[in-house]
């Protein structure tokens, strides 16, 4: 049992850094950054909160995670306890440590903000869950006399999938997931790397949400091997968490040279495929000496930082807005400068130049001033004019957002989207324009986090549940 | 899940498998394509349905060893397991009953894919005349179930040893230079260099004329772009826009260059493979 501290002294301790890999030495391998705290480190941080209640943190998880309660648990020194705390409500509590945006959720609402820093909450439940995997903590097996008679299909084995899946399997549902790929995850397997989130954990998670009962079928594209209206005839309700995948490009003049990526491509290679070892696997991936990639969301930073370990001697990134309006998260952009990744910023790409062969050898860009307020909000870049210039590049690598993958969509009658092809669905519930089906996720808010998608799937999960007990 | 049920070597370098895929069989529709990861660790390679038979529950797959993946797909055997079969995948052929005659154009490897449409096309009451080459007579495959699937069969092959001597676009133009009033529609498959040569003839005639293009894929499912291809002036993902285009508006250099990106490493890979394996 940890000392309780008092209020006072509470708010006298700093927050427990986490350890990381040197950046030197990370820029060489796609081990993960962060080492994660130890038992030690995880109990003097639980002894800074102030265990509110009504607790405003809990407000900020798309998961409902009881935060108090699992950290007062840690202080018990009784992990395991912690983590069934923690899986009463978030079925990924190792990948929401790890990616989840805490600075915009939990942690902004965090009492502890206003003297100092937040609990580092994201950090806790990393350590719980890690800390359960190590010891074989694993989930209960579902109770027979909880079963129900009535299946739910779910397209999509990504987080928003996932969520509801492990929702409704506790609460004694049949339920199959679908999945495209070779391997479930969606982005939590082909997009972040491994370095933010080893694939090994996600595979870890998946079997646990596996053990709950649930059936993933593997290389079943619906859309192709099966259509949504044949899933609505042969389950009672059918959950679209199939993600916003298909990439956007450019539409500048040479996009189509050779070594012009997509992130999705570049990161798909790398992350799903593991490029990184070639030719210990097979599919190959190629960097040069210089690499752009343009955006500036947490796509791009797992680009950049994904080429540098590939071994581009630089790695840049080109931004048309400031520093200030990348919507990465403010870690991950100090964890790429702190790996040595350039910043372009105010610079829009032009046209890319390619050799005889066919290969890259230039980016034609302009530089950009901020005008204006946007629809967004954000200032809107105007480009200078003359103001054109060429960098020598190897390769271009575009990271400037996903779009809606018609697929899936082209065989739900019924299911309505809109004018970008993203499912119209209720915020609240997930419910569609179809009553047996249900979606959520990015394919419904365009791309968005993770832990979005987590709090779509449960949202959903918990209104098919209503839906389908109603009908008894 | 995805064994293979049968294989036979059909050449050198030509292999022929049949795969347990009782779904994949049901749902595919001439023109489409599957991906495979022959082992762990390997890459997904994009083949074409060369046929599949709902009934029995297979899929056949045709393809040449040129590299690591089908070299260790060509070792396989009977009764193994594939680890990874996704399909089917694409825009199916948009056949239908035409007005006049269809020519099938089937190169090398190409032959393969062109079956499947040939034999849609046949069923629907097209007189379907397919024109079937390769660079040898060992090399040229299923002319039995080509001749089964067609109306009539020409053969040709580059160095004379079987049929007609001579590129099968050159035999293309003989047979527009009689035909060309009474055919409607052309298909052909096969190396891009075939195909482009085959467009060009096509077009002194005016005809129309739908390729399937091959170029490097990933995902297969639109999700990556690694597949793009410039058709009429615009980008377009081969895996779910295609694998079929109006020939005459694609950008065959283009796809060409793209096709040959990763050559070195696809060479180191093999090579490593062969001395891991011992293969000469």
């Amino acid at each position: 049992m940890a000392e309780r501290l008092k209020a006072s002294e509470k708010f006298k301790r700093d927050r427990v850094p986490m350890r990381e890999q040197d950046p030197k030495e990370r820029i060489k391998n796609f081990d993960e950054v962060p080492y994660g705290y130890s038992l030690e480190e995880a109990i003097a941080e639980a002894q800074r909160c102030l265990q509110c209640n009504p607790a405003p943190c809990i407000e900020g998880c798309p998961a409902d995670v009881h935060i108090p309660q699992f950290i007062d648990k840690i202080l018990d020194e009784d992990i395991e306890g912690a983590f069934r705390e923690i899986k009463l409500t978030n079925a990924l509590p190792a990948i929401c440590g790890r990616v989840c945006p805490q600075e915009e959720q939990c942690e902004e609402k965090c009492v502890m903000n206003k003297k100092g820093k937040p609990i580092a909450i994201g950090r806790l439940e990393r350590f719980v869950a890690d800390w359960a995997r190590e010891h074989g903590i694993v989930d209960k097996p579902i109770e027979e006399g909880t079963k129900k008679n009535k299946k739910v299909a779910i397209v999509g084995s990504g987080p928003a999938g996932l969520a509801c899946a492990a929702d409704l399997a506790n609460l004694g549902y049949d339920v199959t997931i679908f999945e495209a790929l070779h391997k479930p995850g969606g982005v939590l397997i082909y997009g972040i790397p491994e370095f933010r989130l080893p694939k090994s954990i996600v595979q870890y998670e998946v079997d646990q949400v596996k053990k709950l009962g649930v059936k993933i079928y593997t290389d079943y594209v619906i859309g192709y091997i099966k259509t949504v209206d044949e899933l609505v005839e042969e389950y009672d309700a059918v959950f679209l968490a199939n993600g916003a995948g298909a990439p956007s490009f450019l539409g500048i003049p040479g996009e189509n040279l050779n070594g012009v990526y997509s992130a999705s491509e570049f990161l798909t290679r790398s992350n799903l495929m593991r490029a990184f070892d070639f030719p210990e696997y097979d599919t190959p991936i190629k960097v040069g000496k210089r690499v752009v990639v343009i955006g500036g969301g947490n796509v791009a930073m797992d680009a950049v930082r994904t080429a540098k370990r590939l071994g581009a001697e630089e790695a840049i990134i080109v931004y048309r807005r400031s520093r200030a309006e990348m919507p990465a998260r403010a870690e991950e952009i100090e964890h790429a400068e702190a790996e040595g990744i350039k910043f372009e910023l105010l610079t829009n790409p032009v046209r890319v130049i390619g050799d005889e062969n066919g290969n890259v050898k230039g980016l034609e860009c302009v530089r950009m001033e901020l005008g204006e307020p946007d629809e967004s909000g954000r200032r809107r870049p105007v480009p200078i004019e003359g103001s054109n210039f060429v960098m020598d590049v190897d390769n271009v690598i575009i990271a400037i957002g996903q779009n809606a993958n018609p697929i899936v969509a082209r065989t739900a009658t019924g299911v309505e989207t809109n004018k970008w092809g993203y499912f119209i669905a209720d915020e609240e519930t997930g419910k569609t324009t179809h009553p047996k089906v249900w979606a959520g996720g990015d394919i419904v808010t365009g791309a968005a986090t993770v832990i979005l998608a987590v709090g779509a799937g449960k949202k959903a999960a918990k209104s098919i549940h209503e839906t389908l007990s109603k009908e008894g | 899940m995805a064994r293979i049920l049968k294989k036979e070597q059909w050449s050198e370098t030509i292999f022929s498998m049949l795969i347990d895929a009782k779904d994949v069989a049901k749902a595919s529709k001439a023109g489409q394509f599957i991906i495979l990861i022959p082992r762990d660790h390997g890459e997904r390679v994009p083949l074409t349905i060369a046929d599949a038979n709902p009934t029995e529950g297979w899929v056949q797959i045709v393809f040449q060893v040129v590299g690591k993946s089908t070299l260790e797909l060509s070792r396989m055997n009977e009764g193994d397991e594939l680890y990874s079969f996704v399909g089917p995948l694409g825009m199916p052929s948009e056949v239908e009953k035409f007005d006049g005659k269809v020519v099938m154009i089937g190169g090398g490897i190409g032959i393969a894919p062109i079956h499947p449409i040939a034999k849609a096309l046949k069923e629907l009451g097209n007189h379907v005349i397919s024109i079937i080459g390769a660079r040898t007579a060992d090399l040229l495959i299923m002319e039995d179930k080509m001749k089964d699937a067609s109306t009539e069969l020409i053969v040709a092959t580059d160095d004379g040893s079987k049929g007609k001597k001579g590129f099968v676009n050159l035999v293309l133009e003989e047979l527009l230079a009689t035909e060309a009033d009474n055919v409607s529609r052309i298909w052909a498959i096969g190396p891009p260099i075939m195909m482009k040569a085959c467009v060009e003839s096509a077009k002194k005639f005016n005809k129309p004329i739908i390729v399937s293009l091959n170029p490097i894929m990933v995902d297969g499912t639109g999700m990556c772009g690694a597949c793009r291809v410039t058709v009429g002036g615009e980008t377009k993902f081969a895996c779910v826009d295609g694998p079929e285009f109006d020939g005459a508006l694609v950008d065959f250099d283009e796809l060409i260059a793209r096709q040959r990106y990763y050559a070195d490493q696809e060479k180191k890979a093999l090579e490593l493979y062969k001395a891991k394996e011992g293969i000469a």
